[in-house]
């Protein structure tokens, strides 16, 4: 079989029933591309051994008729999820030794629907970034150009998607984790509602804003992992308690009428020309299909950075006040005593971005700050919510450009911590009011960069707004681009 | 009641923080067991150990439970409540925060009346709250490190604080008490101070009678029986009144009590860092609790003591001491109803037996009566054998002794010690005859107007018989025939 | 808004991390930047604004008081920087 790498899980699905290929074949060829592009550094760890074993009862489900839909088919997940018996370092150096005793349950949810583990992708430690550049384990190559960077947090899973490493993969999304490196990547990341994929055995960066989601080629794909990742999981508090979902069969309706709604303000300053460009095109696409366009306004949403910079490291600092080197991870060599053991533990497991980011949240909840800092970007926060709730009187979908620019060069922008954080400035009011949203591919740049296209709908209207997508990709091709040393 | 230490000048002010292991199967926010004493860290299941990426779901007897004692109090329940995380560092607390409740608790401003030496007292709660239990560190040397034991931890707890209304470590005595005996009544803690089911923190100032504003206050922590909270305050009472007549300050610190040395000291290592940066728990969505919830809970609970003092007093005819004994404790009170119901026993008598020579027998081994080697079946026969003459008040004494050391049953022991009672008349009569036919002069005394002579023929009747003769029947028979 | 040394140190210490002279001096720099672009949060009225703590409104889940967990004391311990007769090993803790 030629080409398996480039195939959507759907065309793998046909293939696999078929007989084209099996699921052993499939692992193999996937593994093997994995090593061969190790220079991309988009895998942390990687147990060939235990992915054909996988690979071969799948084989047998599929053999026997007892699989599902994704039964044989290959992924990779996101190192921040935990996998029984495995490596789960979170990109941190922190937990380098950490082998999880569990299963994430987006982990064992696909797990049980016959898919097969490829191995684990690099990330931002912690998930704490937008380049993949703050990882222990060295940072991710973007395969559209590899002096640039991935994206993060989820740059491992989306370089793995783009070059055909994986056909797809988990990410998680806290303030565009799976959609700012899909864009830079050229593939499909869809960040659910907030409450519809288990956050349990997922390592918490920001535990109210924190999403698991797909990353695929395509709207189509990423429904059909949808479809398995999402339900009620009575190991987590803020689940949904929600009927199973199908997505993949909301995919087939016209978008004619659809009500999009522009947000005036994010397509004026700081976005590049080049991408703006390439977004109106898509406008008109869409138009063509049948949509109509309506200026809406979020204008609470200028504030979501700085917002979101005060909730998220505040969440973040309690939460990653677990890692002290007493029941797991890494403990310091030589200490003074236990206060000593803490802090050498802490200082040499976390990276600068993490550190940085625990001591603003530690300074935003710390006493006489609180009401200033963290209850001020709370009340922002809903300020934000409200927002979305108005413009979705007015229209159907919110449409944007993901990111203000395509994948910028490795270093770029590793000295000023603003700069980096601005690059979250469209997908990070999604996050905070908890509505799902979704970038895909919109085209390449003149340099031949990829650029996505960001939909945020309605909470839990992830049916219409997998559908738009769908549509979109049904007449467009720009999801079919795969950067050329990869091919 | 512990005697009443004035400290002539000076006014002491004393609030208590009382942690109340609440007697779940599972933890608050996982499904480990919450048993007692099993081997270290074998009940630390996942989310207790705080592994990264684990979640807490709350236990809903939890809340059932700290509802229940909301209500007792007569305290305003939050239908609303949230769970907040309280960040510090230490081993035990394998999260670096402890989930607990900060703006809204479940459990709002509610009071608890206490007897004082100078009458009832109502003393005000000002909230109780659900949080999660620490583990325990071990100090036992392990080359020089300090082993931690996680089973506790994520236990459910129901901190209870109340305001500074106490006066005098007695009074914390009272409402220490009152409280343990709630939460006993109402079977949401097994009270057991020991295993640390029940544990008391103190704050404590002092300041001089005629100063308006409160002294500065210190937490003496680790107070885990009733007679060390006693003795703790009176030595931080001491220990502040000391300090500021000899010209110091007080220091608002956290102190250890030592109950070796009957002392508090200092804990340096916890003054350091005390901004624990509370926020609301983000895994953790508000609690909302339905109206209907908490009218079932209201319909279902338990007499309370008061209520339960007033029907003993009405039914069982007790005096107010008695009732008060036997209502302190609700397996005191369940004994005691026990004891009754198996009984012929008059209720009256049956009191005065359990709060004489039980209530002694347990003080003396320092036994509750959850512990009593004699269960209240066995006590209720006892009382039968009384009540049906068999025995004598002392030779009951001697079969509660026996039945104490575990010889056997009432009727065993009755038949291996020979202690049934001569009731017979006839039996009797010939004993009497014998001892009057005996003692011809001390007869002459009586029939010369010797009353007291009486007494004499009764010892001899006994002696002769060994004890065994039924007194009422002596008595009895020795006036027919002396007034013959 | 100006965020020293002894700042840092201070919220380092809370937070259970190391920071030399030298780092202190970088973060301060850095938080003062953060703290900048933060303090937009304070121009925008929020008076009547209930805060969010959870983005939808759901009432926490409760679940029923049994016990589903097992030992797995040998698993978790196995993956444990010091243990010794099943108790986590640290420095010397003084009270």
């Amino acid at each position: 079989m030629k080409n398996l790498h480039q195939k959507t899980l759907t065309e793998l699905q046909s293939c696999l029933s078929n007989g084209d290929c099996s699921s052993q074949e499939l692992a193999e060829h996937f593994l093997y591309r994995i090593e061969a592009n190790d220079q991309l550094n988009a895998f942390i760890t990687v147990d060939e051994q235990r992915t054909l074993e996988q690979a071969k009862q799948a084989d047998v489900a599929l053999k026997d008729n007892l699989g599902s839909a994704l039964t044989g088919i290959p992924l990779a997940h996101k190192d921040i999820f935990c996998t029984d018996g495995l490596l789960t370092t979170c990109g941190s150096k922190i937990l380098n030794n950490f082998i999880s005793p569990y299963d994430a349950t987006v982990v064992s949810r696909l797990s049980h629907a016959g898919m097969v583990t490829l191995g684990k992708t690099n990330m931002d430690e912690f998930a704490m970034g937008s380049s993949n550049e703050t990882s222990y384990y060295g940072v991710v190559s973007n395969p559209w150009n590899t002096n640039a960077v991935p994206g993060g947090s989820s740059g491992g899973s989306a370089a793995a998607v783009s070059a055909g490493l994986a056909p797809a993969a988990t990410g998680t999304d806290t303030g565009g984790s799976i959609r700012q490196p899909a864009a830079f990547c050229g593939i499909t990341g869809v960040k659910p509602s907030y409450g519809r994929v288990s956050r349990y055995g997922m390592i918490a960066f920001a535990s109210s804003l924190d999403q698991a989601g797909p990353m695929a080629r395509t709207a189509e794909d990423a429904a059909l992992l949808l479809d398995v990742m999402c339900g009620f999981d009575e190991h987590d508090s803020t689940s949904l308690r929600q009927d199973p979902v199908n997505f993949s069969a909301q995919l087939d309706k016209s978008i004619e009428g659809l009500k999009i709604g522009l947000p005036k303000s994010f397509f004026s300053q700081g976005l590049d020309a080049e991408v703006g460009d390439v977004i109106d095109t898509s406008i008109k696409t869409l138009e063509k299909m049948g949509a109509t366009i309506v200026d809406i306004n979020l204008p609470s949403s200028e504030l979501a950075v700085p917002c979101y910079y005060v909730l998220a490291p505040a969440e973040a600092s309690s939460n990653l006040s677990r890692f002290d080197g007493v029941r797991f991870g890494h403990r310091a060599k030589e200490y003074d005593d236990l206060g000593d053991m803490y802090q050498k533990s802490r200082s040499e497991g976390f990276g600068d971005e993490v550190k940085r980011r625990i001591m603003i949240g530690t300074y935003a909840l710390s006493s006489g700050y609180y009401d200033a800092y963290y209850s001020k970007a709370q009340k922002l926060r809903r300020l934000i919510s409200n927002d979305f709730d108005l413009a979705f009187k007015q229209c159907d979908i919110i449409l944007s450009p993901t990111t203000p620019s395509v994948a910028f060069d490795k270093n770029a922008k590793t000295d000023d911590p603003i700069a980096m954080y601005l690059n979250d400035i469209y997908t990070i009011p999604a996050n905070l009011a908890g509505l799902p949203a979704i970038s895909l591919p919109a085209g390449l740049n003149p340099q031949g960069m990829p650029i996505g296209l960001h939909l945020v709908a309605p909470y839990l209207e992830e049916g219409r707004m997998l559908n738009i997508a769908h549509q979109f990709q049904l007449n467009t091709d720009f999801h079919r681009a795969f950067p050329e040393n990869y091919a | 009641m512990g005697s009443v230490i004035n400290y002539p000048g000076w006014e002491v002010v004393i609030g208590l923080e009382v942690h109340t292991q609440l007697k779940t199967k599972s933890k608050i926010f996982s499904g480990a067991s919450t048993e007692f004493g099993l081997e270290p860290n074998t009940q630390a299941s996942s989310v207790d150990l705080g592994l990264p990426g684990v979640l807490p779901v709350a236990n809903l007897e939890a809340a059932r439970m700290a509802v229940k004692f909301g209500l007792a109090i007569d305290a305003h329940i939050n239908r609303t409540n949230v769970f907040a995380r309280k960040n510090y560092f230490y081993p035990d607390l394998p999260k670096g925060y402890q989930i607990s409740q900060m703006d809204l608790p479940i459990v709002g401003e509610g009071k608890l009346t206490i007897s004082t030496a100078n009458g009832e007292k109502v003393i005000g709660i000002t909230r109780a709250h659900l949080e999660e239990d620490a583990g325990k560190s071990l100090h036992e040397d392990f080359q020089g490190m300090t082993g931690i034991d996680l089973n506790r931890a994520g236990t459910p707890l129901l901190e209870i604080v109340s305001e500074p209304d106490m006066r005098s470590a007695a009074e914390a005595v009272a409402y220490l008490r009152k409280l343990h005996s709630l939460v006993t009544y109402l079977e949401i803690c097994d009270g057991n101070m020991q295993e640390g089911s029940f544990r008391c923190d103190a704050n404590v100032s002092v300041r001089p009678v005629d100063q308006k504003e409160l002294g500065t206050r210190t937490e003496s922590k680790n107070i885990n029986s009733f007679r060390f909270v006693e003795r703790a305050i009176d030595y931080e009472i001491e220990r502040q009144i000391d300090l500021i007549e000899d010209g110091g300050t007080v220091v608002q610190e956290t102190r250890l009590y030592d109950p070796d040395k009957h002392e508090t000291r200092s804990m340096r290592s916890k003054e350091e860092a005390h901004d624990y940066r509370y926020f609301p728990d983000p895994d953790l969505p508000p609690m909302i609790l339905e109206k209907s919830f908490i009218d079932n809970i209201r319909q279902s609970l338990p007499e309370l003591p008061e209520a339960k003092f007033i029907r003993f007093v009405e039914d069982y005819k007790l005096n107010e001491e008695d009732a008060t004994l036997l209502t302190s404790t609700r397996p005191i009170a369940d004994y005691y109803e026990q004891v009754v119901n198996l009984s012929e026993a008059d209720a009256k008598v049956t009191a005065n037996w359990i709060t004489g020579e039980l209530f002694a027998a347990l003080n003396n081994n320092d036994l509750e009566i959850q512990q009593s080697p004699v269960s209240a079946e066995q006590f209720a026969a006892l009382l039968n054998r009384v009540a049906d003459n068999t025995l004598s008040g002392k030779m009951a004494k001697q079969v509660f002794t026996a039945l104490w050391k575990k010889e056997g049953q009432v009727d065993d022991i009755i038949e291996k010690q020979g202690l049934k009672q001569i009731t017979d008349s006839g039996t009797i009569e010939s004993i009497v005859d014998e001892v009057l036919t005996r003692c011809t002069e001390q007869v002459q005394q009586h029939k010369d107007g010797n009353e007291k002579v009486f007494g004499f023929f009764v010892g001899q009747v006994m002696q002769a018989s060994k004890g065994k003769a039924n007194p009422g029947k002596v008595n009895q028979l020795l006036k027919t025939k002396l007034n013959q | 808004m100006t965020i020293s040394n002894e700042d840092v140190q201070k919220i380092a210490r809370l937070a259970r991390l190391e920071v030399s002279e030298e780092q202190a001096t970088k973060f301060s720099d850095e938080l003062e930047k953060i703290l900048h672009l933060v303090e937009k949060l304070k121009a925008c009225d929020t008076t009547s604004v209930e805060p969010m703590t959870h983005p939808f409104d759901a009432a926490l889940l409760l679940r029923e008081d049994a016990v589903t967990e097992v030992n797995q004391r040998d698993k978790f311990q196995a993956i444990a920087p010091a243990t010794q007769d099943g108790l986590y090993l640290v420095p010397k803790v003084l009270d």
